[in-house]
C-alpha cells in the first residue's frame, strides 16, 4: 500500500514510523527490528539492575563478617540478582534481541511469521518483569529462596513469593510465544533456494533454541503453578508433612531449568559461529558438524537435568545415568570449539572488536565447560556441590558464554542495526578492561570452592579472605570496562560516523542490504543459489 | 506492500506448536501422577473408588461427541453449508457446558464430604489420599479451565462464521479452534482412566 | 500457498470413528470393573492410547496432513515418555 513516491532511496526502518509519534512508534510497531531493539533496551535496563545487585554482593564479601548488609538482605539480594539475570536477561537475551532482528533477515524474509504475536510477547515480557519487581516492594519483603524457588521453603517462607513465582510463570509465556514464532518463521519464510543446509548457523541455533523454549518452558510453568497451589490451597504436592516429595519439585524444576541453560548458550554459540568466519575470511569449518551438534545439544540437553541434584538423595541408578548423559552432552559442545579453532586455522584473521569478544568467548567457555565436567563427575561433585566452585562454573558458562557472545554480537551487528560505527579503539579498551576484571572476579571462586567455601552466605571464615578480595576488586574492574563499552556505544548511536553496508566483509544476507535495513529488509526477496559462508 | 500474505500451513504449524506446549504442561502433571501413584499404590487404588465412574463415563462420551461435532463443522464449512456449520459449533459449545455442569455437581459432592485440598478430613485420610485428591482437583481443574477457554474460542468461531469472516476457502482459524478442542478431548482421554478406572 | 488442496473428511467417517471411540470407552470401563487384577490399569491405558491415536489421526487430520506434523507429534509423545522414564529411574531404585 505504499504510495511509491521516490523509488530512489527507501527509508530505513528507523525513519519509517508508520505515522506514529514518540514512544508509540516503538511500542505499537510490529516490525521485528524495532521489537528486537525494544527487547535490547529493556534487557539492558534489567542488566544494569542485576549488575548493581551483583556488585553489592561482592562488596559484602570483600571482608569477613557483616560489611554492608546482613544475612536476610544478602539472601534477598542473591535471589533478586538471580531471578532478574536468569529470567529477565539471559533467557530472553540473544534470542529475543538478535533472534528477532537477524533471524528474518538471515533467512531472507520480510518479518517473522506472526508479527503481532511478536509484539504481544514483548508486552507479556514487560508484564512479567513488573510482577517480578513488585515482589520487591509489596508487604512481606523481597523473596529469599534463591532463583530456584526450591520447595518446601518456597511455600513456607513469609516473603513475597506469589508475585515472583507468578512473574516467572508469565515470563515463560513470553518465551514460549517467541519460540513458537521463530519455529514457524524458519519453517515457512525461508527465501527461495534457502534449503535447510544453506541456512547460516545463527538461524540454526535460534531454531534449536526455539524448540527448547517451546518444549521445556511449559514444565516449569506447571511446576510454578503447583507451587502457587501449595501456597494458596495448601495441597501438599511438595510438602513432606503431607506426603509430598520435595525432590520431585527439584526434578520438575530442573527438567526446565537445565535445558534453559541451553536456551542461553546455543544462540551464543550461533553468534560466535557467525563472527569467527567473517573475521578469519574463511568458510566455517565443518558446517554440518556445527549444525548437527547444535541439534544434538538441544536434544541431549533435555535429559541431563539430574546433575543439579547429585547430593539430593536420588537413587544410585539415576545418579549414574545423569552423570553419563552429562558427559555425552559435552561432546557436541567440544565439537563446536574444535570447529571454531579449525575455522581460524590458516585464515586471514583481523583482530577487530567482535573477534576479540569471540576469541575470549572460546577461552571462558572452555574454562566453564571443563569445570562443568568436574561437577558432572559424581565423586568430585559431592565435594564441590553448593560451593563457590559452582558459582564460578555457572558464571563462566552463563555470563562468560552468553554475556561475551552477546557483547560480541552487539559489536558485530551494531553497524547494521544503527547504520553507525563506534570508536574501535575505545571498544577494544573496554573489552580489555572487562576481560581482565572478569577473570579476576570469577577465577578465585574455583579456588574458594575447592577450599570449601559454601555459596549463598553473607559471611565466611577468615582463611577465605585473600581470594575474596581479588574477586571483589575484579568486579569493580569489570564494571569499569562495561561502563566504557556502554558509553562508547551510546556515543556511536548519537554521533558515530556512518557505517557502510558491509563493514566486516561478511557473506550472509544481512550484509547484502542497506545499513540500517529498510522496513521490509529486502526490496525483492532474494533467491539463494550458493552455499553459506563462501569467501572468494 | 502487497496484500497480507496468507499462510495456512504456517498458521496450522503455529497451532500445533501451541498444542505441544499444552501437552508438556500436562506432561509435568502426568510425571507427578506417575511418581505418586508408584509411591502410594494402595491408597490411590482405594481413593479412586470414591469417584463416580458413571459420571466420568458420561462426561467422557460427551467430550467425544463434542469432538466429533467440531470436526464435522470443518467438513460442513468446506461444503459451503453455513447453517450446518453454525449448528455444529453451537452443539459443541452446548456439550462443553453440559460437561462443566456435570463437573460442578461432581466437585460439589466431594466438597460436601469434606474432600477438598487442605481440608482436615482429607489430612486425616493419609498421604496417598491427600496426593490423589490434590492431583485430581488440580488436573481436572486445569482441564476445566481449558474447557472454559475452549468455549470462548468456539464462541469467536461461531461469530466469525456467522459474519462470513470464515468461509469455505478461508477456514484455517476454525480448523485451529477445532485442534484446540480436540486437545482438550485428548487430555481427558488420559485423565479418565488415570483417575476413575484404577480402582 | 493458499490454494493447497484440503482433504474433506466425510461425515460418515467421523461418525464411524465416534462410535468406535465410544465402544472403546465402554470397553475400558468394563475391563476395569471386572477383576482383571493388575493388568486392568495397563489395559485401560492401552485403550486410552488407541483412542488418542484415532483422535489425532482422524479428528485432528494428521492422517491427511504433511508428514512433518506426524513426525513432530511422534517425537513429542516420545519426549514425554522418555522424561517420565528417566524421572522414574530415581524413584524406582531409591
Amino acid at each position: 500500500m505504499s504510495e511509491n513516491k521516490q523509488n530512489s532511496a527507501p527509508k530505513s526502518y528507523l525513519e519509517e514510523t508508520g505515522g506514529r509519534k514518540g514512544i508509540f512508534k516503538w511500542i505499537l510497531s510490529t516490525d521485528h527490528k524495532r521489537i528486537g531493539l525494544l527487547y535490547l533496551y529493556s534487557i539492558m535496563a534489567w542488566f544494569f539492575i542485576g549488575v548493581t545487585l551483583g556488585v553489592l554482593m561482592k562488596l559484602e564479601l570483600i571482608a569477613p563478617g557483616k560489611t554492608i548488609m546482613g544475612a536476610q538482605s544478602y539472601n534477598a539480594t542473591f535471589t533478586v540478582h538471580g531471578v532478574i539475570m536468569i529470567f529477565l536477561v539471559v533467557i530472553p537475551g540473544l534470542p529475543a534481541v538478535f533472534g528477532n532482528f537477524m533471524l528474518p533477515i538471515q533467512i531472507g524474509a520480510k518479518d517473522v511469521a506472526f508479527p503481532k504475536l511478536n509484539l504481544l510477547s514483548w508486552y507479556i515480557y514487560i508484564a512479567g518483569s513488573i510482577l517480578v519487581v513488585s515482589s520487591l516492594f509489596a508487604g512481606g519483603g523481597p523473596p529469599d529462596t534463591g532463583w530456584t524457588f526450591y520447595a518446601p521453603y518456597s511455600f513456607k517462607t513469609g516473603t513475597n513469593m506469589l508475585p515472583a513465582v507468578l512473574g516467572a510463570f508469565v515470563l515463560g509465556f513470553s518465551s514460549i510465544l517467541t519460540g513458537l514464532n521463530f519455529i514457524v518463521t524458519t519453517h515457512r519464510l525461508r527465501a527461495p533456494g534457502m534449503s535447510w543446509m544453506k541456512l547460516p548457523v545463527f538461524p540454526w541455533a535460534i531454531y534449536g533454541t526455539a524448540w527448547i523454549q517451546l518444549l521445556a518452558t511449559p514444565i516449569v510453568g506447571i511446576t510454578l503453578l503447583m507451587v502457587l497451589g501449595e501456597r494458596i490451597f495448601n495441597i501438599g504436592f511438595f510438602d513432606p508433612a503431607k506426603g509430598g516429595d520435595p525432590i520431585l519439585f527439584q526434578h520438575l524444576f530442573w527438567i526446565y531449568s537445565h535445558p534453559a541453560v541451553y536456551i542461553m548458550i546455543l544462540p551464543a554459540m550461533g553468534a560466535i559461529s557467525e563472527i569467527i568466519p567473517t573475521f578469519s575470511k574463511k568458510t566455517i569449518f565443518g558446517y554440518r558438524f556445527i549444525v548437527f551438534s547444535t541439534l544434538a545439544i538441544a536434544f541431549v540437553g533435555y535429559f541431563v537435568w539430574g546433575h543439579h541434584m547429585f547430593t539430593s538423595g536420588m537413587s544410585g541408578t539415576a545418579l549414574f545415568t545423569f552423570s553419563i548423559l552429562t558427559f555425552i552432552v559435552a561432546i557436541p559442545s567440544a565439537i563446536k570449539v574444535f570447529n571454531w579453532v579449525a575455522t581460524m586455522h590458516q585464515g586471514s584473521i583481523s583482530t577487530d572488536v567482535p573477534f576479540l569478544w569471540a576469541a575470549s568467548f572460546i577461552f571462558v567457555f572452555l574454562v566453564g565447560g571443563l569445570t562443568g565436567l568436574v561437577l558432572g563427575a559424581l565423586a568430585t561433585n559431592v565435594h564441590l556441590h553448593d560451593t563457590a566452585f559452582v558459582v564460578g562454573h555457572f558464571h563462566f558458562i552463563v555470563f562468560g558464554g552468553t554475556g561475551f557472545a552477546f557483547f560480541g554480537a552487539l559489536h558485530y551487528w551494531f553497524p547494521k542495526i544503527y547504520g553507525k560505527m563506534y570508536d574501535r579503539s575505545w571498544a577494544k579498551t573496554g573489552w580489555a578492561i572487562f576481560f581482565v576484571g572478569y577473570i579476576a572476579l570469577y577465577m578465585p571462586m574455583f579456588f574458594l570452592g575447592v577450599m570449601g567455601m559454601p555459596r549463598r552466605y553473607f559471611d565466611y571464615l577468615p582463611e577465605y579472605h585473600g581470594p575474596n578480595i581479588i574477586s571483589s576488586l575484579g568486579a569493580l574492574v569489570m564494571v569499569t570496562g562495561f561502563v566504557i563499552m556502554v558509553i562508547n556505544l551510546f556515543r556511536a548511536v548519537k554521533t558515530g560516523e556512518k557505517a557502510p553496508q558491509n563493514p566486516w566483509g561478511g557473506t550472509n544476507l544481512e550484509w547484502q542490504i542497506s545499513s540500517p535495513p529498510t522496513l521490509e529488509n529486502f526490496d525483492e526477496i532474494p533467491t539463494i543459489d550458493k552455499a553459506t559462508y563462501k569467501y572468494d | 506492500m502487497s496484500v497480507v500474505h496468507r499462510d495456512d500451513i504456517g498458521s496450522k504449524l503455529g497451532m500445533w506448536l501451541f498444542i505441544f506446549t499444552e501437552i508438556l504442561l500436562f506432561g509435568g502433571l502426568f510425571i507427578t501422577y506417575v511418581v505418586y501413584r508408584y509411591l502410594h499404590q494402595e491408597a490411590f487404588h482405594l481413593a479412586s473408588q470414591e469417584l463416580d465412574v458413571a459420571i466420568g463415563t458420561i462426561n467422557t462420551i460427551i467430550l467425544l461427541i463434542s469432538s466429533a461435532t467440531i470436526a464435522m463443522s470443518i467438513t460442513a464449512i468446506q461444503q459451503k453449508k453455513k447453517k450446518l456449520t453454525l449448528a455444529l459449533i453451537a452443539t459443541t459449545i452446548l456439550l462443553a457446558i453440559v460437561f462443566l455442569v456435570n463437573k460442578y455437581f461432581e466437585w460439589g459432592a466431594k466438597f460436601e464430604h469434606g474432600i477438598f485440598p487442605g481440608s482436615e478430613y482429607l489430612d486425616q485420610l493419609g498421604f496417598g489420599d491427600v496426593l490423589f485428591f490434590g492431583l485430581y482437583f488440580f488436573m481436572t481443574g486445569l482441564h476445566a479451565f481449558h474447557i472454559i477457554i475452549g468455549i470462548a474460542v468456539l464462541g469467536f468461531m461461531y461469530y466469525y462464521v456467522k459474519t462470513d469472516r470464515l468461509t469455505h476457502d478461508n477456514f484455517q482459524l476454525l480448523e485451529n479452534g477445532g485442534l484446540y478442542w480436540h486437545l482438550v478431548d485428548l487430555i481427558w482421554i488420559f485423565l479418565f482412566p488415570l483417575f476413575y478406572l484404577i480402582a | 500457498m493458499a490454494e493447497e488442496k484440503h482433504h474433506i473428511t466425510s461425515y460418515k467417517t467421523y461418525l464411524l470413528v465416534l462410535s468406535l471411540l465410544i465402544v472403546f470407552t465402554l470397553l475400558s470401563v468394563a475391563i476395569t470393573q471386572i477383576e482383571l487384577s493388575r493388568w486392568a490399569a495397563a489395559a485401560a491405558l492401552l485403550v486410552a492410547g488407541i483412542k488418542s491415536t484415532f483422535v489425532l489421526m482422524i479428528f485432528m487430520h494428521l492422517k491427511y496432513d504433511q508428514r512433518m506434523f506426524r513426525v513432530m507429534v511422534g517425537l513429542i509423545v516420545a519426549l514425554v515418555v522418555v522424561v517420565i522414564i528417566i524421572t522414574m529411574l530415581d524413584f524406582l531404585f531409591r
